[in-house]
């Protein structure tokens, strides 16, 4: 590791001028959001990664560091499935804001209620 | 069955020998947050529908009477769970784009300075001035959340948050501004083109050109004219000049200066252009910046302005209040109060005539566009590359 005298890991999280607007009523429901979708990131950022290394092993057999750094997606097919992958991966977490938006448009009843009605039934 | 309109990746962004190196890693991540941007796109959705399903009538019903304000109907918005979501997860979404920018930027900030003074050395087109300040409104906030924002300077010769910019842009539009991002001023420069073929201005100007992204177009457009880019962030000029350089621009200059107080000649400009400049301004400064565009446009010359989407009568209250979200919660304060200001006033007032007065509506011309991104997509308000742009003759 080279040295840098920059800090680019402390300056990379900095603030922005401003109070930060917090949206829920618990602040700590959004820190818990916040670290909750950092983890998400990177598991992309690793699957991406994964996805480039069997790529690479399929297409060549060989493997080097630099091959993974330099990969990029050689057709607009490649890049299609790459991107899917994203779109289905963010569906995949955001299921339960899927889900009540789902809800608003259709609003349902309680277990309790398909309990009771059931119950006459 | 295949998901809809997916970005470009990242792969797609135009190199050149300034630009900030990545590594698989940081691609990958800059392709999540592409995704992410587009996805809570159709998330904010959800918010029209709570508003009119459940925040309005329960509002309506409690109070007797519909909504009186905006105030009053973000009040009310604010304690939706649907609403708070979006916001939460957009905030989010915009702070690790900027966390994964600045890291992967500030990382190789000594190699980008080096290349950047190496490109810039012995110019006569990068013109800085150390007495020229960033106005009062730009030391106010932090445009976009970007931390330090267009002047910040960490070390000697930094220009890392430009650097941050140039790749960032793509990722928060995913992609919708081309490989440049230069969609704005490659829209603008072909409506001049192709609607006044007779215009063959000799001297341009953009004001707040930043990075140089939308003014380059102008310069490839009409590659005889001497194209002047003014901006108070001395990080945006080093790396914009930079940029246009390596990119075989010579017939543009980047020069610091404030935008109110410009040290050209009167008449000395046929055309000035601002991109996305006003809204980041201030409530006084607009008027004395519109009234220094008026005094060094020549007779004869055009002057336009690309800008958000205006106010209309016909705009419900609800749809006024979402397209301030950005304002308030992406760090852009003036939007919210630049919509009280009628353009066609602001620029009467500073000397135009009214009958020379012109707004037409923009969109980027994106060259990344393989027409698989245009059906059914949302309209992300404040994101979509859809603008409004005024501006008149000086007679």
């Amino acid at each position: 590791m080279e040295d840098n005298p920059i800090d680019y890991i402390g300056i990379a999280g900095n603030k922005p001028k401003g109070k930060r607007p917090y949206f829920f009523d618990d602040p700590a429901v959004e820190r818990v959001l916040n670290i909750t979708m950092a983890i998400g990131m990177e598991l992309a950022v690793a699957r991406e990664r994964v996805d480039t290394l069997e790529r690479l092993l399929e297409d060549k057999g060989v493997l080097t560091r630099e091959e993974i750094e330099n990969y990029t997606p050689s057709s607009k097919g490649i890049e299609q499935e790459r991107q899917q992958w994203h779109s289905e991966y963010i569906s995949r977490i955001m299921r339960v804001i899927q889900q009540s938006m789902e809800e608003l448009e259709n609003p349902d009843k309680t277990l309790q209620e398909i309990a009771d009605d059931i119950d006459k039934m | 069955m295949a998901a809809k309109n997916l970005p470009p990746t990242y792969d797609n962004i135009a190199q050149h020998e300034v630009f900030p190196e990545t590594n698989h890693d940081e691609r990958a991540r800059y392709n999540f947050l592409a995704n992410l941007n587009k996805h809570l796109a159709h998330v904010s959705q959800g918010n029209a529908l709570a508003f009119k399903q459940r925040v309005q009538p329960k509002f309506k019903e409690e109070h007797g009477r519909d909504f009186e304000n905006k105030d009053e109907l973000g009040e009310a918005m604010a304690k939706d769970q649907h609403y708070q979501t979006w916001s939460a997860l957009r905030r989010c979404t915009m702070e690790m784009r900027q966390q994964a920018g600045r890291s992967l930027t500030y990382r190789q900030g000594a190699e980008l300075k080096q290349k950047v003074d190496k490109l810039n050395q012995g110019k006569s087109t990068l013109i800085l001035n150390d007495d020229v300040s960033p106005p009062p409104y730009l030391l106010a906030v932090d445009n976009h959340i970007m931390p330090g924002s267009y002047h910040t300077e960490l070390f000697e010769g930094d220009v890392c948050n430009a650097a941050n910019y140039d790749g960032g842009l793509f990722v928060t539009t995913a992609g919708l501004l081309g490989k440049y991002s230069d969609g704005g001023g490659k829209a603008i420069s072909q409506w001049v083109r192709d609607n006044h073929p007779e215009f063959k201005p000799k001297r341009i100007l953009d004001i707040g050109c930043g990075m140089g992204h939308n003014t380059l177009p102008i310069a490839k457009m009409f590659p005889d004219a001497e194209v002047v880019g003014i901006d108070t962030g001395r990080p945006m000029l080093r790396y914009g000049h930079a940029r246009a350089i390596a990119l075989g621009y010579d017939n543009v200059t980047f020069q610091q200066v404030e935008a109110s107080k410009m040290p050209f000649e009167a008449d000395s400009f046929d055309w000035i252009q601002t991109t996305m400049f006003l809204h980041e301004t201030g409530g006084k400064s607009i008027y004395n910046i519109m009234n220094e565009i008026f005094r060094c446009l020549k007779p004869g010359g055009l002057t336009m302005h690309i800008e958000q989407p205006q106010y209309t009568d016909e705009m419900t209250m609800y749809e006024k209040w979402i397209r301030d979200w950005d304002a308030y919660n992406n760090s852009e304060p003036y939007w919210s109060k630049m919509h009280d200001i009628d353009p066609k006033e602001l620029m009467i007032k500073v000397g135009f005539n009214g009958e020379d007065y012109m707004q037409i509506g923009a969109q980027a011309i994106n060259d990344l566009d393989d027409g698989t991104q245009k059906a059914n997509e949302p309209e992300d308000h404040g994101r979509s590359p859809i603008w409004n742009v005024f501006g008149a003759w000086k007679k």
